[in-house]
């Protein structure tokens, strides 16, 4: 891994002004993210986690700090299509089969036809859903739509990719065979991931760092550093060092919490 | 089908129960009248049967509408001025232009409110105000000035229908091409997607129900101004002329059988486009 920054954050912060005065939704977070490492960013919900994240993807602009996202601005990096982005909702077009829901971005993006068919079969076989192209989402689960989502953010190639709660809405079986799938994935490809979440073994199992944050102001609690090696079998979850770290992720949200 | 059997024959022989009756009420004076004039009494049995078959009553019985019908349907050549076909087909000539004309405009109209703030603010209250205005007051002033521009005949109806079937063709796209969620257009920005690309692959595709709704009530409505576009125009033939023709000679039957074929002719329409719809939602996979 090399110590590259992929993401950099000075002192970012964001407020909203609702009709029910300021929202700081982020103050003063910076943060440094390297080439090839899995971030998870965990807290309650308000503390600015998915904000972040959007901040990044440039769909948000920090009222103040800076941001350089794989070098560049983050609208810079959008447009570069720097990165792929997925949503808690698998946000599959109904009227599109599987495969044409991937190619939608490639389409967007004007690949060659040749070149389209050939990164639909890579990236559906990524996530191991060969042969479900001609499929209509309806047809499928929900963890295998989002298993979808997760190709098509993959299909264009982006260095990065941010995930907002991508498993949130599925039950716990379901969502334990895709964390083994992505860090499959994740080794496989050598991206960069940002994970939004908010179950700590998740956070824990999956991640190289993992940012701790807290609501009102959002902000940066703690920052772990994983020491568990790259190859992560279920079973990881039941020795030491991995309760050690959840305890310690566990830890800073109570202190975020005791603010208020 | 079978379930809506009972119900529906329910309600027909309910209405032309009341119809029926109605008949012989409004008719009566007429009969009364007449028979005072030849120094006769009418029994009931007679008072119901000189009722049902006056030639120009006030409210012609079911059967005398529908047996003109049949007559100047099947029993005239469907070229000549007294075939009611012949009147339908003028009438449908002009709903169908004022229709395809109505749905450009109304799709041309949405596409710029919703592409432009500026037009949104600047357009959408002249188009409410657009149809706050009477058609009935309007429609002589459109065929008075394109008459004086050399527009007669078919052109000044379709401009009418259309000025009544764009409203709900912008109202329902402006509408659909606004039903995308923002996570879906989130979605379409993180692809730096441009603005005609997300028109195209979301926008568009989204709004199609919206679209079918809308272009139910147009046609509906389209029809509707053809109609009224004959009126004024002292046209000679379509629907309209007809029932104006009718109004003018005291031919009720002949205005009635003329509202009957409107009727079914509006009947048809918005069935063939729920045709259409169910066809292309089948394949869109879309619930409706």
């Amino acid at each position: 891994m090399s110590s590259e920054n992929m993401i950099s954050a000075k002192s970012i912060s964001l407020r909203f002004d609702t009709e029910d005065g300021v929202v700081n939704a982020l103050q003063n977070v910076s943060i440094n993210i390297s080439r090839g490492e899995f971030v998870s960013f965990i807290g309650p919900s308000g503390c600015g986690k998915t904000t972040f994240l959007r901040i990044i993807a440039d769909l948000e602009r920090p009222t103040e700090g800076e941001i350089e996202v794989n070098g560049m601005t983050p609208e810079e990096a959008r447009r570069a299509r720097a990165y792929g982005y997925v949503f808690q909702a698998p946000g599959l077009y109904p009227w599109r089969t599987i495969e044409a829901n991937v190619r939608l971005p490639l389409e967007i993006m004007k690949y060659s036809k040749a070149e389209i068919s050939k990164r639909i079969q890579r990236v559906l076989s990524l996530v191991e859903l060969n042969g479900f192209e001609k499929k209509f989402p309806w047809q499928l689960s929900g963890g295998m739509q989002q298993r979808v989502s997760i190709a098509r953010s993959l299909s264009f190639d982006a260095d990065i990719l941010l995930m907002d709660e991508p498993f949130g809405a599925l039950d716990e079986i379901v969502r334990d065979h895709l964390n083994l799938q992505l860090l499959k994935l994740w080794l496989k490809t050598n991206k960069t991931i940002c994970f939004v979440t908010h179950s700590i073994p998740e956070a824990v199992y999956l991640s190289t760092k993992i940012v701790v944050m807290s609501p009102r102001p959002g902000r940066i609690i703690d920052v772990i550093d994983s020491a568990l090696p790259k190859q992560r079998p279920l079973e990881i979850r039941d020795t030491k060092p991995f309760i050690e770290i959840a305890q310690r992720v566990r830890e800073g949200l109570r202190k975020g919490q005791s603010y208020d | 089908m079978t379930r809506s059997f009972l119900p529906i024959t329910t309600i027909t022989v309910f209405i032309l129960f009341v119809w029926y009756g109605f008949s012989i009420v409004l008719n009566s004076s007429w009969a009364y009248d007449r028979a005072a004039r030849n120094s006769q009494t009418l029994t009931f049995k007679e008072l119901v049967h000189d009722t049902w078959s006056q030639k120009k009553p006030k409210l012609p019985a079911p059967h005398q509408v529908f047996s003109e019908m049949w007559e100047t349907t099947f029993n005239k050549k469907v070229t000549s001025k007294r075939s009611l076909v012949y009147h339908t087909w003028i009438t449908l000539s002009g709903t169908i232009a004022g229709f395809l004309l109505g749905t450009m405009l109304g799709i041309i109209l949405a596409l710029a409110i919703v592409h432009d703030r500026a037009t949104d603010l600047s357009i959408m209250p002249w188009i409410i105000t657009s149809q706050a205005i009477p058609i009935l007051a309007l429609a002589p002033m459109i065929i008075v000035v394109l008459g004086s521009m050399g527009f007669t005949g078919l052109l000044p109806k379709a401009v009418i229908s259309m000025y009544l079937s764009f409203f709900p063709v912008v109202v329902g796209m402006v509408k659909g091409l606004r039903s995308p969620e923002i996570l879906e257009i989130d979605q379409m920005k993180t692809w730096s997607a441009t603005k005609t690309q997300i028109l195209w692959y979301l926008r568009i595709p989204r709004s199609i129900p919206y679209l079918f709704t809308s272009l139910k009530l147009g046609i509906a409505a389209s029809l509707v101004g053809a109609i009224v576009g004959e009126l004024p125009s002292g046209a000679i033939s379509g629907l309209g002329a007809r029932m104006l023709a009718g109004s003018y000679y005291g031919q009720t039957i002949k205005i009635w059988s003329a509202l009957f074929a409107a009727a079914i002719l509006a009947a048809t329409l918005v069935t063939l486009i729920g045709l259409i719809q169910k066809i292309i939602s089948r394949r869109m996979m879309l619930q409706l």
